[in-house]
């Protein structure tokens, strides 16, 4: 299957063994969209590279930006100003919905169900058109900066976000009529790509699809950064770990990233967007892990420095690529058609398994 | 915030550098100021643009899973140190699966989150292979360091944590190192059939297998 088939999301090829319809070992070949990331990294400079990162889990930009920025703050010993931590909250959380709605249009799709597809692209529309307010670009959009933002918050960000908010609370329910009582949706869905818990953690898989075999853990919560520290949220779980509560603990995930932008615009505080960090990055030698939740999972960036401009090593620390590998353990007796829907409930973005 | 105090007494890095490699107890003494030394002499680093941070960076780390682990492995467990409040164990490349184990089953790092390598090439064991553990248990993070050179074969790591049978093959696509006992160790991201290693310092940015390029692609370059 693939690499161009349009459920792969990208280019993705599965080798399937099949006894009948019956899947009964699978293997997925990577790496059509490899770019050597890494690589580029050691030859650019700390604020060359920021844009690079964009361009791993491209609809998810944003968060991508955020994890390198405070990646090399950690590694300089600075840390953003509060202003500009709760406006990079803000727009993360966008970032989470947007991500969770392209995944929900695109798995829909995959499984039959065509209508959400539409409904999810016209509210994604809606973040895409704040990106585009704040930083002027709509996906790769390389929003901040080491060491806190490069944009002020433009004058009506809190209104357009509360707008947002407000319209988007009735829209979720619009999707989970279409969706959650549908007994094709849950035909398709239920017990279908049951993951463990212990199997989860054993293939390090992390994000929604942890959190749906019932590992309650979130960075967020975890090991806070950015703002989440001053906001309440819940972190949704599953219990039996199949398609259908993944499809569950996304939902539910877009609704706290609403109440987390809600929170979160009532009281942006005063003062500067940029932390000091001089024109020239040299971080003293040493290293550093620094990860955050992104929509896909932990994406973590390993990050060495020998005291020059230039990064000594930048290892990137994929969700997709990890969670990928679980898919074999997903799809063993399954049915061909329900490949699609386990590739799916993954949510891989190719850019970023590849990089 | 926290930013200001800091910035505003630059001071010497390597004081920091220094104490980090002394504490171990046995063996291997010339690997370790290496680690840091091996690129570019550090006190370049203190340069005046940059903010330095006065604080020492790096830390003997002594805490009680140190104290632990030193008594089951000895000197196994080479070097003990933090790095900006990230703890650092250096482990013996030989004995890492033994360890590994030990500390997914009596230590709570159920999560091997990632596994990766850094090349210094002026190194005598050039190779660092690292692996970056959570434990949910404790929510703590733990990096274990092996040094590995060039043809070294490490023990592999899929009988402890299934997670890293992908991301070895990515370290053996990228660098070359090469694990024994992977069953299916191959390139992940590169073609199979690619001829060396990019990650590694010696491999140009712009270099590439011309010769896979040509015959697969009917291109004379793929920049």
């Amino acid at each position: 299957m693939g690499p161009q088939h349009p459920s792969t999301h990208g280019v993705l090829r599965v080798k399937l063994k099949l006894d009948g319809e019956r899947v009964i070992g699978s293997e997925c070949i990577i790496g059509y969209l490899h770019r050597g990331v890494e690589k580029i990294a050691e030859s650019r400079t700390y604020q060359q590279f920021a844009p690079y990162v964009d361009r791993m889990d491209y609809v998810a930009a944003v968060s991508n930006g955020l994890g390198y920025c405070e990646a090399i703050e950690k590694l300089l010993v600075v840390e953003a100003p509060p202003r500009a931590r709760v406006i990079r909250t803000i727009l993360t959380e966008l970032q989470r919905i947007a991500s969770h709605l392209l995944w929900l249009g695109t798995h829909g799709l995959d499984i039959g169900a065509l209508t959400p597809l539409f409904y999810c692209m016209r509210e994604r529309e809606e973040i895409l058109k704040i990106f585009e307010k704040y930083c002027g670009a709509r996906l790769t959009t390389h929003a901040f900066r080491i060491g806190g933002l490069q944009y002020e918050a433009y004058d009506t960000l809190e209104k357009d976000v509360e707008r947002f908010c407000k319209d988007f609370e009735s829209r979720i329910v619009e999707y989970e009529s279409l969706l959650t009582q549908n007994r094709i949706w849950v035909g398709r869905t239920k017990g279908v790509g049951v993951l463990t818990a212990e199997d989860a953690i054993a293939f390090g898989v992390t994000g929604p699809v942890l959190r749906a075999s019932g590992v309650k853990w979130d960075i967020r919560k975890a090991a806070p950064y950015a703002a989440y520290d001053q906001y309440k949220f819940e972190i949704p779980t599953g219990t039996t770990g199949d398609t259908y509560d993944r499809y569950l603990v996304r939902m539910e995930e877009m609704r706290q990233s609403r109440l987390i932008c809600l929170q979160a615009i009532e009281n942006i505080p005063a003062g500067p967007i940029l932390a000091k960090v001089g024109k020239v990055l040299k971080p003293p030698p040493g290293e550093v892990y620094h990860a955050i939740e992104a929509p896909k999972g932990e994406l973590g960036y390993y990050v060495v420095s020998d005291g020059t401009v230039q990064p000594y090593r930048v290892r990137i620390r994929p969700p997709s690529f990890i969670n990928l590998q679980a898919f074999d353990r997903m799809v063993r007796g399954h049915l061909v058609a329900d490949v699609v829907a386990i590739i799916g409930t993954i949510d891989i973005v190719l850019g970023e398994v590849d990089r | 915030m926290a930013d200001e105090p800091k910035e505003q007494k630059p001071s010497p890095v390597p004081a920091g550098d220094k104490p980090a490699s002394s504490p171990s107890p046995a063996s291997t003494p010339a690997a370790k100021p290496a680690d840091s030394a091996a690129p570019a002499a550090p006190p370049k680093a203190a340069a005046p643009p940059a903010p330095k941070p006065p604080v020492v960076l790096q830390t003997p780390l002594n805490n009680e899973l140190v104290t632990r682990l030193r008594a089951k492995f000895g000197g196994a467990i080479v070097e003990a140190m933090e790095d900006r409040k990230q703890a650092i164990l250096t482990v013996e490349c030989s004995r890492l699966a033994e360890v590994a184990l030990h500390l997914r089953d009596e230590e709570k790092f159920d999560m091997l989150s990632d596994l990766t390598a850094v090349d210094w090439p002026k190194r005598e064991k050039r190779f660092d292979v690292i692996l970056n553990l959570y434990s949910f248990a404790k929510n703590e993070r733990l990096r274990i360091k092996a040094h590995a050179a060039d043809g070294e074969k490490v023990p592999s790591l899929v009988n402890v944590w299934v997670a890293a049978n992908w991301l070895e093959r990515e370290v053996f696509d990228m660098f070359g190192i090469v694990f024994s006992g992977h069953r299916d160790l191959k390139r992940i991201l590169l073609p199979d059939e690619w001829q060396g290693y990019p990650l590694r310092k010696d491999y140009d940015i712009l270099q590439q297998d011309t010769a896979w390029v040509k015959a697969n692609l009917g291109i004379e370059s793929g920049q």
